[in-house]
């Protein structure tokens, strides 16, 4: 048997995969509050009058109409329309009033994202990125009693705010950005703050009960949640119109990289899907493991998989041409050689209630 | 009856071994997983073990164990043939865990000859490998 470490690699950063039991961690979510480290993700600061444009003709969704506070699930794409990330950004204002961006872009994508984006900096006006990643560090409250413990470290009123807004707070007493975002499926929030802040925040976190949780369980608390992972569900190669992320595609009166090239694919929409698929027995999908039908011909390929803490069996997202993609649809997985039987289900496999 | 796990040897794969003589004198390994691999592990959702009649050498695979985080092989640290197989464990992978070295048994193999056996780690020298994995 091979040892399996605890710490791992991941896109330059020492990470750890799990503190305690990826179970453990993963039910304290789902029930209490989990407390992830996320300085990993890539925060990308942009300013100036021309930032807003800027970023208008850069995302898939719209920009121009975003107030301060909102924050906004947009793609990334090249002239080909492929997808370089998936990002959120953040309109903000800072203490006096003044309007800043912030991107906060995929680990493994954010030294591709730079590079793509200085040449195109360049060429416009009035508008300056600082990458701002290794400045701020990024941690993450996620559960039903998240904002409750949170609360009181942050000035910021965390009840009020919708999903999806965030604001510049004191946080316990340091500046930081708070918003109501998350990579769970649970309610809870994001905290952007100075490096130096993390240690006493993360221990009043821990002492008012939040389980500290690693990659392990991030991983499987998305995956529940029917959330894309970059590098799995989302890739280059992977068309877009497969992903099932037509709400983050604008394409009317846009203008974007690789918006034509979009409009000219989009007659491929869902002719491969991204769907969810549950097995009966206890053996675990990975990614790239074929989908079968029951004629043992393979029908697509699983994109992630784990053993789901929450259902209590082992569940897939896949990629599967359409008429193998409706919930119900029987088929199996090729693990290790053995079709393990299972069925399509809607996504997400878990929605908190 | 749990057994001792000073008095076992061990693969440098983490599968452990106990070699015992039967009535008729024949010499029986009983094989299970060390308990800091099954730490290392942690989250167990499944257990594969090899039906009697199997031969095995050293080195082949006997089965597999899946955790939340990955699936891992099960190494032969023998030769011979399986005649017990614990099946009930997996129902109860749990016994693992609490139980490394005594109902978290997986196989009992008789063996065919002694290839292998003057390979295995003593207690100590397995203690060793497994605090240098660690860092």
């Amino acid at each position: 048997m091979a040892h399996g470490g605890r710490m791992v690699d991941f896109a330059g950063w020492s990470m750890p995969v799990q503190y305690s039991s990826i179970v453990d961690e993963h039910t304290a979510t789902r029930t209490h509050a989990g407390l992830f480290d996320i300085s990993h993700m890539g925060r990308l600061r942009f300013d100036g009058p021309g930032a807003r444009d800027f970023l208008e003709h850069l995302l898939t969704r719209r920009v121009h109409d975003m107030r301060p506070g909102q924050i906004r699930y947009s793609l990334l794409t090249n002239d080909s329309g492929a997808v370089l990330d998936d990002v959120l950004l953040y309109a903000l204002n800072d203490a006096a009033g003044g309007e800043y961006w912030l991107l906060v872009v995929n680990a493994s994508n954010r030294e591709k994202v730079v590079q793509w984006l200085q040449p195109r900096l360049v060429t416009v006006q009035g508008v300056s990125m600082t990458d701002v990643t290794r400045q701020w560090a990024m941690i993450a409250v996620q559960g039903p009693r998240a904002i409750e413990l949170l609360q009181p470290l942050v000035d910021a009123p965390l009840t009020n705010m919708k999903y999806y807004t965030g604001v510049e707070c004191r946080i316990a007493g340091h500046g930081g950005i708070v918003s109501r975002t998350g990579y769970t499926g649970e309610d809870g929030c994001e905290l952007i703050l100075g490096n130096n802040a993390v240690p006493g925040v993360w221990q009043q976190l821990i002492d008012g009960g939040a389980k500290a949780c690693g990659l392990g369980a991030r991983d499987t608390l998305r995956l529940e949640a029917g959330m894309p992972l970059y590098g799995h569900e989302l890739s280059e190669e992977i068309s877009l119109w497969y992903c099932g992320l037509g709400f983050a595609i604008n394409l009317k009166d846009r203008s974007f990289p690789g918006r034509d090239a979009l409009e000219m694919t989009r007659m491929c929409e869902g002719v491969t899907q991204r769907v969810g698929i549950v097995l009966d027995s206890k053996r675990v999908p990975r990614e790239h493991f074929p989908v079968v039908n029951a004629a043992g011909q393979k029908i697509g390929e699983t994109t992630s998989g784990t053993f789901s803490p929450t259902l209590n069996q082992p569940i897939a997202m896949a990629f599967v041409s359409a008429e193998h993609a409706a919930p119900g649809t029987s088929l199996a997985i090729d693990i290790r050689g053995k079709h393990e039987p299972g069925r399509v289900v809607a996504l997400p496999f878990y929605k908190r209630k | 009856m749990s057994l001792n796990p000073q008095d076992l040897k061990y693969a440098k794969t983490h599968e452990w071994v106990h070699v015992a003589s039967d009535a008729s004198g024949a010499k029986v390994a009983t094989i299970g997983v060390s308990a800091f691999a099954l730490e290392a592990l942690t989250d167990l959702v499944f257990i594969e073990l090899p039906k009697p009649g199997k031969q095995l050498k050293v080195g082949d695979t006997f089965g597999e164990i899946e955790s939340v985080k990955a699936v891992s092989d099960l190494y032969s640290p023998v030769t011979g043939e399986v005649i017990e197989s614990h099946a009930a464990l997996s129902d109860q992978l749990e016994q693992l865990n609490q139980d490394p070295y005594g109902n978290g048994w997986m196989i009992k193999v008789k063996l065919a000859s002694d290839a292998g056996l003057d390979t295995l780690l003593d207690a100590a020298a397995y203690q060793k490998q497994c605090s240098e994995e660690q860092h």
